[in-house]
């Protein structure tokens, strides 16, 4: 079996993987390997074909491939080893690795730094209790955009789709566009759980309609899908009886969330998160096992690919921070998601950090809301806020806390007595703000 | 299209557990078998749709079909799945009581499994059930120990036992259901399908929910088959740790209830329920029937998560009216027609054994058989790269390179055991094919991410275009046609009406 020893390794050559690779050569890793199971770079850009990655961290307007080509060559200009139809099959705790590959057989790398880059999965018709037959033409959103865009071939003629997601709603505009016919696309949510600028290219501009409110309550069709019957929900996200009216189509496509891949964190001996499903990250992106990082959709599902960008930079950082000795001291403060906020990435900050850099939460708000202010609190007081003038819960929101803003000292000092730094949502006093359009 | 006729001595109707394992008995003898099936691939009935349990024996009234080749069926696993390669694990098997009341009935079960010869059985209290079941619902109070039961994969003994068949002189037809049977002197003479006339001495009639079509077919439909349905939930593996053996619930009069059970491939299987339906094509799962299912299960084991739910679906057990049991034996006035038929639950269990005893009838009904001197018994098990350690891996890496290429992630799934699946003794040409023999597509994410890998695979190996791949055979094409790029046609209309084809024009 062949042995390799490197600085660090990354799995998974996705968004963040590519990002994290680069930023942790420049900082300072000497070997640096970068692992994908797949036959070409960049994941699942490749078969992004539409355009609008980049808009925010490159000030450009992208294909998905031409985003990941952009990365690729930052990755490779760094000097970043690559190695491609490579499976990995497990990492210990040791961040000993076992992967596989045609070329070379099976594989042992001792790094000194893991970075998980695995991407996500999408929920499937079993993770939403789909009832009816099982036939033909029942696909996620994701497998029906790799056949159309990647292999050249239709999974469908007349389609509707379930979930209001962003793969859902690109899939819809992406088969109109292929000639077939998209019935409907219904989200069981009373909110589109897409991009807005999705809803209205995507549905709107095509003459789609969008049922939100509704799901699909039974599955027809013996060999190939013949319908689907649809209901509206009621508060409760049961079917209200009575309300259901049958489509016939030959496709139903789904696009229900993704979930994080988290297998091999999981094998590791790593922590998750309930709520994200992702692995428990510190402000480095460093998981609950020393030396192994995280970033992108492993972590927690992200909606613009610029965002995951950001974050394989903090892990590239974290995971060379590592591997050349230049962690933060082990002092930390817990996250905590307060009123109107799911949840709140990272988990947990070094107070080190809190002095000396910015430090970025990411998060996603429960409900949709206008004219609010995001907090973040410690010990009932709002150390530091921002305005938004609307908030989603398909749009992340993040809120960046000036180095200094909150010192060492106070964070250690409340951190010792239990206390978390919480991030909520509040309404803004419109009479107080007079007018502001922050 | 062309009719072709062949001559045999016996026809097999139905390739099922039943079917196949009746064929790989009359292989070891100098004996003609056909082995006729109307679906694309074998095991796609009530043997791909079960709860995959072997069970011990003590549920069938003394004296019955039922009790006599269960008992005899579940002592003959260890040894068929070691000859041909499938997996099977004694684990006993549980029936547990969670009402006071509900006690008497384990005793009552307790004589009867000793009437009907199940070795081992005994009541145990709640503090050996806690040790065997961590997970278990803190009102059980007592339950019957059945250390002979176990589970198995339905459809691994199916397709093995057709590779043996066919491996040892058996002919399979597969796509090819039976239209008719002619009947001479009051012998059955010869079986139809849409494209082949077998001339045959004998006829075994193993087509389960369409058994009683079938014995119509010879005028002697003495039994209806009643479709009961039963729907399921397949749990992640990571819920594979909250049974360690199947759990039966105190049965009904109807069914041995909802039983929560680990699979041999270390998944959680929830189910059934029972509903009688009308024909034989209903496999339709409800969300009434699915409610059903989750609230009789959480009895057991309040814990199951149902955010680890991978896939639903539903089996239809073939059972016999009047009788209720299995139907074994000449067709009444039909003495060359041997029955096997309304083989509901225990009947995979029972299935080697009816093999045994379906031989021995056509033995008696005048079939000579005579022993091959070159039957072999051993099918060995297909390599599986989950199953390998390090060094395996390795040097099936360094023999084919396609086995260092995982194709399925959730199963570790290699492109060398797909393609060795698509050329067995059996042909699989299917989706649904290559998850049943490979586990591609079996695993959390369904062939979310590995399925247009697969298809691929399929079309490169068969020599078929990727539209043309199916999920199970039939009118169940995965794919529709080209895209808009992919169509070469230059006739404008196949952007609305789909691609046609090569050389071929729209309508």
């Amino acid at each position: 079996m062949r042995k390799i020893e490197c600085d660090v390794a990354v799995i998974g050559a996705g968004p963040a993987g590519l990002a994290a690779a680069a930023k942790a050569k420049e900082q300072g890793a000497q070997r640096v390997l970068l692992m994908d199971r797949d036959r070409e770079l960049g994941g699942i850009l490749n078969q992004c074909i539409h355009n609008g990655f980049g808009l925010q961290l490159l000030a450009e307007e992208m294909t998905g491939p031409q985003y990941a080509e952009y990365f690729i060559e930052e990755a490779k200009k760094a000097g970043v080893e690559m190695m491609l139809h490579t499976m990995v099959l497990n990492v210990g705790a040791d961040r000993k690795i076992h992967a596989i590959n045609e070329h070379e057989g099976l594989m042992e790398i001792q790094a000194k730094a893991v970075v998980m880059a695995m991407g996500a999965r999408e929920r499937n018709r079993g993770g939403v209790v789909i009832p009816g037959a099982r036939p033909a033409g029942v696909f996620t959103a994701g497998a029906a955009q790799r056949y159309v865009n990647m292999e050249g071939y239709m999974p469908g003629k007349r389609v509707v789709v379930l979930g209001s997601g962003d793969i859902g709603l690109i899939m819809a505009r992406r088969m109109t566009w292929e000639g077939a016919k998209v019935e409907a696309v219904l989200e069981i949510m009373p909110f589109p759980s897409g991009l807005t600028r999705n809803i209205v290219q995507c549905l709107e501009d095509q003459g789609i309609p969008l049922y939100l409110g509704h799901t699909v309550t039974r599955v027809h069709g013996k060999d190939r899908v013949e319908a689907v019957t649809v209901s509206k929900v009621g508060a409760d996200f049961r079917p209200i009886p009575g309300t259901e009216w049958v489509i016939p189509c030959d496709t139903l496509l789904l696009s229900i969330g993704l979930i994080p891949e988290n297998e091999l964190t999981l094998e590791a001996g790593g922590k998750l998160d309930s709520v994200t499903n992702g692995p428990v990250v510190d402000d480095e992106m460093s998981t609950s096992i020393p030396g192994v990082f995280a970033c992108g959709n492993v972590v927690h599902i992200h909606d613009l690919v610029d965002n995951v960008t950001r974050e394989a930079w903090a892990a590239g950082e974290g995971a060379a921070r590592f591997v050349t000795g230049r962690q933060p001291s082990g002092q930390t403060i817990s996250t905590a998601a307060g009123e109107g906020i799911r949840y709140v990435v990272p988990q947990i900050v070094h107070t080190d950090n809190l002095e000396a850099r910015d430090v970025r939460l990411s998060m996603r708000v429960t409900a949709p809301a206008d004219r609010v202010r995001v907090e973040a609190v410690l010990e009932d007081e709002v150390v530091y806020s921002k305005a938004e003038r609307v908030v989603r819960p398909a749009e992340m929101v993040a809120l960046t806390i000036p180095k200094g803003t909150v010192s060492r000292e106070a964070a250690q000092a409340a951190a010792a007595a239990g206390h978390k730094l919480v991030v909520r949502v509040t309404k803004r006093d419109t009479a107080a703000q007079g007018g502001n359009k922050s | 299209m062309n009719r072709r006729t062949i001559r045999t001595d016996v026809v097999v109707i139905g390739a099922g557990v039943v079917g196949t394992g009746i064929a790989r008995e009359l292989s070891r003898y100098d004996v003609d078998v056909v082995l006729v099936e109307r679906e694309a691939d074998v095991a796609w009935g009530t043997t791909k749709a079960n709860t995959a349990l072997v069970h011990a024996g003590y549920d069938a009234d003394p004296g019955t079909n039922k009790a006599r080749f269960n008992v005899a069926g579940n002592a003959m696993y260890p040894r068929i799945t070691q000859e041909l390669g499938v997996m099977y694990k004694n684990t006993g098997t549980l029936v547990v009581a969670t009402a006071p009341d509900q006690v008497p009935h384990l005793n009552e079960l307790l004589e009867r499994g000793k009437a009907n010869g199940v070795p081992g059985l005994e009541i145990i209290g709640r503090e050996r059930i806690v040790e065997l079941e961590p997970f278990i619902s803190s009102d059980a109070i007592a339950a019957l120990w059945a250390p002979t039961g176990g589970i198995t994969s339905p459809w691994e003994l199916a397709i093995a036992y057709a590779e043996n068949a066919v491996d040892n002189g058996v002919t399979i037809l597969l796509s090819s259901p039976v239209t008719a049977i002619d009947v001479e002197g009051g012998r059955a003479v010869r079986v139809h399908t849409p494209d082949t006339t077998i001339d045959t001495q004998f006829v075994v009639n193993a087509a389960g929910l369409f058994a009683d079509e079938i014995a119509g077919m010879v005028g002697a439909r003495d039994f209806n088959i009643v479709p009961r349905k039963g729907e399921y939930y397949l749990l992640d593996k990571r819920a594979g740790h909250l049974a360690r053996h199947p759990l039966f619930p105190v049965p009904t009069a109807f069914s041995k209830g909802i039983v929560v059970t680990p699979t041999v491939d270390g998944n959680l299987l929830v189910g059934p329920n029972s509903q009688v339906v009308e024909g034989t094509s209903d496999l339709d799962t409800t969300a009434a029937g699915l409610d059903e299912v989750i609230t009789g299960a959480r009895r057991l084991v309040p814990s199951i998560p149902l955010r680890d739910n991978i896939t639903n679906f539903a089996g239809l057990r073939a059972t016999a009216q009047p009788s209720g049991d299995f139907v074994i034996g000449p067709a009444n006035g039909v003495p060359n027609f041997i029955n096997a038929a309304g083989i509901q639950s225990p009947g995979l269990t029972a299935a080697p054994a009816i093999a045994l005893e379906i031989v021995n009838l056509l033995g008696e009904a005048g079939l000579k058989l005579v022993e091959k001197p070159d039957f072999n018994p051993i099918r060995p098990r297909p390599a599986r790269f989950e199953e390998m350690d390090d060094d395996q891996r390795s040097a099936a890496a360094a023999r084919d390179s396609r086995w260092g290429h995982i194709i399925c992630r959730c199963e570790s799934v290699t492109e060398g055991e797909i393609v060795e699946a698509l050329h067995r003794s059996v042909p699989c040409t299917t989706l649904d094919g290559i998850k049943f023999r490979t586990r591609a597509g079996a695993g959390r994410c369904q062939g979310g991410f590995c399925g247009p890998r697969v298809v691929a695979i399929i079309a490169r190996e068969l020599g078929i275009s990727p539209d043309a791949v199916t999920k199970k055979g039939g009118t169940s094409r995965v794919l529709v046609g080209p895209g808009k790029q992919q169509c070469s046609c230059s006739c404008g209309k196949c952007a609305d009406e789909g691609h046609v084809g090569e050389g071929e024009t729209h309508a």
